[in-house]
């Protein structure tokens, strides 16, 4: 049976017709729109690599079916920076050396933006620590993950100051 | 493939050389905008996939395959089993060379291990063909499973490792041991571990008439594609293979295994383009792993301290079909002077996917051992671990009495132990408490690690409009190749790196050799010197043959390459650019190919080997077990550092590694059935970002004019050894408890209160 | 994952007339369902997606002091409403401790409740496993079983409940509200579990079709914020299941335990209410020695189901020190590590 369901996706509204109600929005993303840079790593909700926003907070993209997701609105590592204009966290990322296959990064980079906007960790490094544990990253660039989320949330504390000032 | 669009000018500061400067990664932009392509992101048109079946016994044989059920799936497209695939050009249990070994590629229904690829099924979506493997609902005749490092009668292996003797001595260590006021005799258990690079292992195969294309990470462009060659019986040129990254590899991707032979088979199969991802459960079998030991160190020291005498031996296990050797007890060869040291291996032959190259084999798994022995041995003789190391020094390497081609040790333990703190450690343990209770330990080891050097080939060029070019198929799994060996290549040819086109990565680029053994960037990086020089030196015959030239009867050794001139050696002033005399000589480019390679004479006359020291601070619930590590400190000597923001990143993830050695990793095979019951990352323990505490990692100052021309050792592996045994004596010094086996659980350290 | 058919009711009575049919099963966020669905232990014919249900993702604050939670409220949202972590803190903290961030975005109140064991040989579906398929066996009798039941076990079973979430609620009396087949009814939390006994296939008190539609705590477990605490022992500081955890929720006046509260995770089929433990506490002093006292009680009737015995000894030092953080009183933010025992290990060090 084929089922309509509709997805923001980046931004930009998607229309589509699912021949198959199991599949998950990480295969849809991947395998069906061509969006490759949420990864599945583990397919069991272990590892974090498929980690999007969807309605504005991190999941895990392998555990969610798409069928019922319909009106959704998702961002992928696709649609974080603007341009050539990199989202500060993933500049930070890069100037903290927070990742060496990158595999594991555009998880990780979704997962610390998401974190950022729930707003529990703050400029903790013990409890964003805690905050990112669901992002598994075997090359071991957990220090540099940190200092970069450090760095972002500190920008993005400036930011707000500026705003509220 | 469209070219990899690196960074250029990153915003990293800069003078002088490439080497040595702390560049951002230069595929950094790529990684972070999810742009880095790796192989499963690869959709050709008309592609479909595959999806292994694996067998859920150890050890019999397939009865049945219900394909006829998969096959009523819709979307199911065909289903590759022993019965109907296409034919090999080779048997693949035949032996071709000693990196080849034995896969599983439905050459027949036996079963030699759990999680073996039995069936592979090929369908239009990903979901159909995943559910068509399980509708083929195997049946088997199982035979009973062969589990454990005691499951049968242990035998000596010829060779452990890559060719080393699997036994060894030096001195007379029944004598040591006579001789010695103190002795230890202690068995230390190591499990079996699992690599799981965050990106399993995937190919995209794709069949034009009789060309090949192949996406896939490997670690060995060259040596899969040779196998790859026989194994279907084409010729190297009909086959591309493509992996300018690898989600991670730590070994498992080095050689050709079997699940990427089959994904090529169905695509054969098929006649279209196939895509075949591993499962995260399916890597626990078929893609190597890190095999299990039992290693009994016997040691004697004198009432100085001083060691007499060790003794190393090492029981492991490899498949019932192959043979590798996790050579453990070989760790003990080059660290602590003993007059006396023997090291041996034995092993038995157990229903599991056969062993492999895992992150510093041997050198991770012994070093953790024997880190734990001296320390106990330490203990015995009542004094400071640090001290002990110290006394036992070697100035030669023990087992070979060769001098070291360099060795900054000493620096290592001082500097490492300094910014630890160490000397306010107490001498016994249990006695150092936070102020919430919980006890403190302070541990320490010895890191080494083999310098290395395998061969490889580089081509390098020098364009009329004043750019270079480097080739070399060189891996990135994370590394930071893409960076580290374009700053070689920029210093290699004179020039800016922005202005070398570096390319790696293919398997139409000459061979770089195999990016493991911590060799490639030492092994790569001397060959594209080697092709810069040459390069140079033709521009350079150019230029000083050359009347017209302001650099004319210089003589080749009289210049030197510099931002894109060659300049007079004894007179900065007179100096001419690339563009200048390619243009003059009316030429297009001028090349050259440069090769590293080990050298005999050398490794001869040196022992060579990277150094370090780790300290750690965990602490441990004094009632409930639970063990953090808080804090580390690793000191490393490895000659040459390329890129020290790489390099520390390799350091920490190697000190990671050695904490999951010593806390977190295991992979927990059933007794009976010979399955692993934690096959997954939920329960397969790494550690996760909570677990890693502040690292520090410093670079000791070494120079190394011996281990190759560019005095490079390699960073990738020797952060695990040390490290795994710092923890491991830090829980002892916190709470008294020594535990043998790894990794270290909550309930052996509830003994005490 | 087996084909099935997506249904999508648009109120909860539609809901529970596409549930009761042979082979459905309700799906709401899917972070257990989906796994176990991948896993093939799960082979549902029909899924029914509840999560489009209006009216079941609110947290409401009752007359009579009761507090109601919507099936579907995330477990995230449950444990960041800040009203929520004053009243329950212990919950919160549970929460917490449980999965990853992202599970814990997705993962629903009522699927928390509904999460089936971590037992390898359930997942392995190579093994004999009597939850899986009754009457098949238990491989992990005999199997790798040190992190199993020590607790309520029987010789059919030996898993273990996972749910972090499940253990303070069962200790606060928390109330199931079920929609079923013939209308509206509610039961204890404590009844919902079941022990495996000759039948570890029924895992719940629920009938086909039922669905857990809201978990309500009574007034009485606001009684106990100020000296509430979860505490959980892991092999991972982080995204690790319980080896052994508690919850201990203590209401003290004038120097004395007024109430007690006490219950334990990762020992049994079910989140294990230590009521014995609790009865020794009432009336007396918060002292090491009573805490002592009902840490024994609390395991009274264990014993170990294989390679567990340390679980024993360990669930009682949890629950001593479970008692013991209680007493000294409710932290006023949710520490940085959830239930860790390393929640303040930022101090200095000293011989």
């Amino acid at each position: 049976m084929n089922h309509s369901i509709s997805l923001t996706v980046n931004g930009a509204r998607r229309d589509f017709v699912l021949d198959d109600p199991r599949v998950t929005l990480l295969d849809l993303l991947r395998e069906r729109l061509h969006l490759t840079g949420t990864k599945k790593g583990c397919d069991r909700g272990q590892c974090g690599a498929c980690t999007i926003l969807v309605d504005g907070k991190r999941i895990n993209s392998c555990l969610a079916l798409a069928i019922s997701h319909d009106g959704a609105d998702i961002l992928t590592i696709e649609g974080v920076a603007r341009g050539d204009q990199l989202h500060p966290v993933q500049a930070a990322f890069i100037a903290h050396d927070g990742f060496q296959c990158g595999f594991c990064t555009p998880g990780q980079i979704m997962s610390a933006i998401g974190m950022m906007r729930e707003a529990q960790a703050g400029n903790d490094p013990e409890r964003i620590r805690e905050c990112m544990s669901g992002n598994l990253c075997r090359c071991g660039a957990y220090a540099g993950i940190v200092d970069a989320v450090l760095e972002a949330q500190a920008g993005a504390d400036e930011t707000n100051q500026r705003r509220s000032a | 493939m469209p070219e990899l669009n690196l960074t250029s000018a990153p915003a990293h500061l800069r003078h002088g050389s490439s080497i040595g400067q702390p560049l951002t990664r230069r595929d950094g932009v790529l990684k972070v905008k999810g742009e880095a392509t790796y192989a499963a992101d690869n959709h050709p048109p008309g592609m479909l996939f595959a999806v292994i079946a694996v067998a859920s016994i150890a050890h019999g044989r397939v009865t049945s395959l219900d394909v006829a059920a998969a096959k009523r799936h819709p979307g199911v497209v065909d289903v590759m089993t022993p019965d109907h695939k296409p034919q090999l050009a080779i048997d693949p249990e035949i032996k071709t060379n000693p990196f080849v070994f034995r896969m599983e590629v439905l050459q027949g229904n036996e079963v030699r291990y759990a999680n073996q690829p039995i069936a592979v099924v090929i369908a239009e979506t990903l979901e159909a063909a995943t559910e068509g493997a399980v509708l083929l609902a195997p049946r088997y005749e199982t035979l009973p499973a062969l589990v454990g490092l005691d499951a049968g009668k242990s035998y000596v292996p010829p060779v452990v490792g890559v060719g080393n003797p699997s036994e060894n001595h030096h001195g007379d260590v029944a004598a040591g041991l006579a001789s010695a006021d103190k002795q230890i005799d202690a068995t230390y258990e190591t499990p079996a571990q699992y690599h799981n690079a965050m990106e399993p292992h995937a190919i995209v195969a794709h069949w034009n008439d009789d060309h090949l294309q192949i996406d896939m990470p490997t670690q060995g462009l060259m040596l899969s594609l040779a196998r790859v060659a026989e194994l279907f019986g084409i010729a190297h040129d009909k086959i591309h293979i493509r992996s300018p990254f690898l989600g991670g590899g730590f070994g498992s991707k080095g050689l050709m295994a079997g699940p990427p032979v089959l994904g090529i088979m169905a695509a054969k199969l098929v006649g279209r383009p196939v895509k075949l991802v591993l499962r995260r459960e399916q890597m626990y079998g078929p893609v190597g792993h890190r095999a299990p030991t039992r290693q009994r160190l016997r040691i004697g020291a004198d009432a100085e301290g001083r060691l007499t005498a060790l003794d190393h031996h090492a029981r492991t296990v490899s498949s019932t079909f192959d043979d590798f050797y996790e050579p453990a007890a070989d760790a003990s060869h080059t660290l602590y002077a003993a007059p006396a040291i023997r090291t041996s291996h034995d092993a038995v032959r157990v229903n599991t996917g056969t062993p492999l190259f895992m992150r510093a084999p041997g050198e991770a798994t012994g070093s953790i051992a024997l880190e734990s022995a001296i320390d106990e041995m330490a203990w015995a003789c009542g004094m400071d671990p640090l001290a002990f190391r110290l006394k036992n020094y070697a100035e030669v390497e023990p087992i070979t009495g060769k001098p070291f081609s360099s060795k900054a040790l000493r620096a290592c333990y001082d500097q490492g132990a300094a910014r630890f703190g160490w000397a306010k450690r107490s001498l016994r343990p249990r006695q150092m408490r936070d102020d919430a209770g919980l006890l403190v330990g302070w541990g320490m080891g010895t890191a080494t690690f083999p310098a290395l050097m395998f061969q490889a080939e580089a081509r390098a060029a020098i364009r009329r409009d004043g750019t270079g070019a480097m080739e070399i198929g060189a891996h990135d799994m994370g590394q930071g190749a893409w960076t580290a060996l374009a700053q070689i290549a920029a210093d290699a040819v004179g020039l800016d790196i922005d202005s070398v086109n570096f390319k790696a990565g293919t398997s139409d680029l000459p061979d770089a050799g195999i990016a493991g053994g911590s060799a490639h960037t030492a092994t790569a990086g001397a060959a594209i010197h080697s092709a810069g020089a040459a390069v140079i030196a033709k521009l350079a015959d150019l230029a000083t043959n050359d009347e017209r030239s302001p650099l004319f009867g210089a003589g080749n050794t009289g210049v030197i390459a510099r931002d894109g001139r060659l300049i007079r050696r004894d007179d900065d002033s007179r100096s001419e650019s690339y563009s200048e005399i390619l243009a003059r000589a009316g030429v297009a480019e001028v090349e050259a190919r440069g090769t590293g390679a080990p050298n005999p004479a050398a490794m001869e006359e040196y022992a060579m080997h990277a150094h370090g020291a780790v300290f750690a601070e965990v602490k441990v619930d004094p009632e409930l077990g639970q063990i953090r590590v808080t804090r580390m400190v690793g000191a490393f000597a490895a000659g040459r550092i390329v890129n020290p923001h790489l390099v520390k990143s390799q350091l920490f993830g190697g000190m990671i590694w050695g904490m999951s050695f010593a806390l977190h990793e295991e992979a927990i095979t059933d007794r009976r059935s010979g399955r692993i019951m934690n096959a997954n990352l939920g329960e397969y323990h790494i550690p996760v970002n909570a677990d890693v505490p502040p690292l520090d990692v410093i670079t000791v100052e070494e120079h190394d004019p011996h281990v190759n021309a560019l005095g490079i050792k390699g960073v990738g592996e020797i952060g695990i050894t040390g490290s795994a045994g710092a923890v491991a004596n830090a829980v002892w010094h916190a709470t008294g408890v020594r535990v043998r086996r790894f990794p270290i659980r909550i309930e052996e350290l509830l003994t005490q209160r | 994952m087996k084909q099935f058919a997506y249904v999508r009711p648009a109120t909860v009575t539609e809901a529970v007339a596409a549930a009761a049919q042979p082979g459905a099963v309700y799906l709401a966020a899917g972070t257990n369902l989906l796994d176990l669905m991948k896993g093939n232990i799960s082979r549902p014919d029909r899924l029914v997606d509840v999560t489009h249900l209006d009216g079941l993702d609110r947290i409401e604050r009752l007359a009579d002091g009761s507090l109601r939670v919507g099936a579907l409220v995330s477990n995230a949202d449950l444990a960041y409403d800040a009203e929520f972590a004053k009243a329950y803190p212990a919950v919160a903290e549970a929460l917490l401790s449980g999965a990853s961030a992202q599970l814990r975005n997705a993962a629903t109140v009522g699927g928390n409740l509904l999460q089936r064991t971590r037992c390898a040989y359930f997942y392995d579906t190579a093994s004999r496993c009597n939850k899986r398929e009754s009457g098949s066996g238990c491989d992990a009798r005999d199997g790798e079983n040190r992190t199993h039941a020590v607790l309520g076990w029987s010789d059919r079973c030996i898993a273990t409940h996972p749910s972090d979430f499940c253990v303070p609620l069962v200790a606060l009396d928390a109330i199931v509200e079920i929609e079923g087949k013939n209308g509206r009814r509610e039961i204890a939390l404590d009844e919902l579990h079941r022990l495996p006994g000759n039948a570890p296939e029924r895992e719940s008190a629920l009938e086909p079709g039922d669905l857990i539609v809201a978990v309500r705590l009574p007034p009485a477990a606001r009684g106990f914020a100020a000296h509430a605490r979860y505490l959980k022992v892991r092999e991972r500081t982080s995204y690790a299941f319980a080896i052994v955890s508690a919850a201990a929720a203590l209401r003290i006046e004038n120097g004395k335990i007024a109430d007690a509260r006490l219950a334990l995770g990762g020992v049994a089929a079910k989140p294990w209410r230590a009521r014995a433990a609790e009865d020794v506490l009432k009336g007396v002093a918060p002292t090491a020695d009573a805490f002592q006292e009902a840490a024994w009680r609390a395991l009274t009737d264990a014993k170990p189901s294989g390679d567990n015995a340390y679980k024993i000894e360990l669930a009682r030092r949890i629950v001593m020190r479970a008692l013991t953080l209680a007493a000294a009183g409710t932290p006023a933010r949710i520490p940085a590590l959830p239930a860790s025992p390393f929640a303040s290990t930022s101090g200095a060090i000293h011989a």
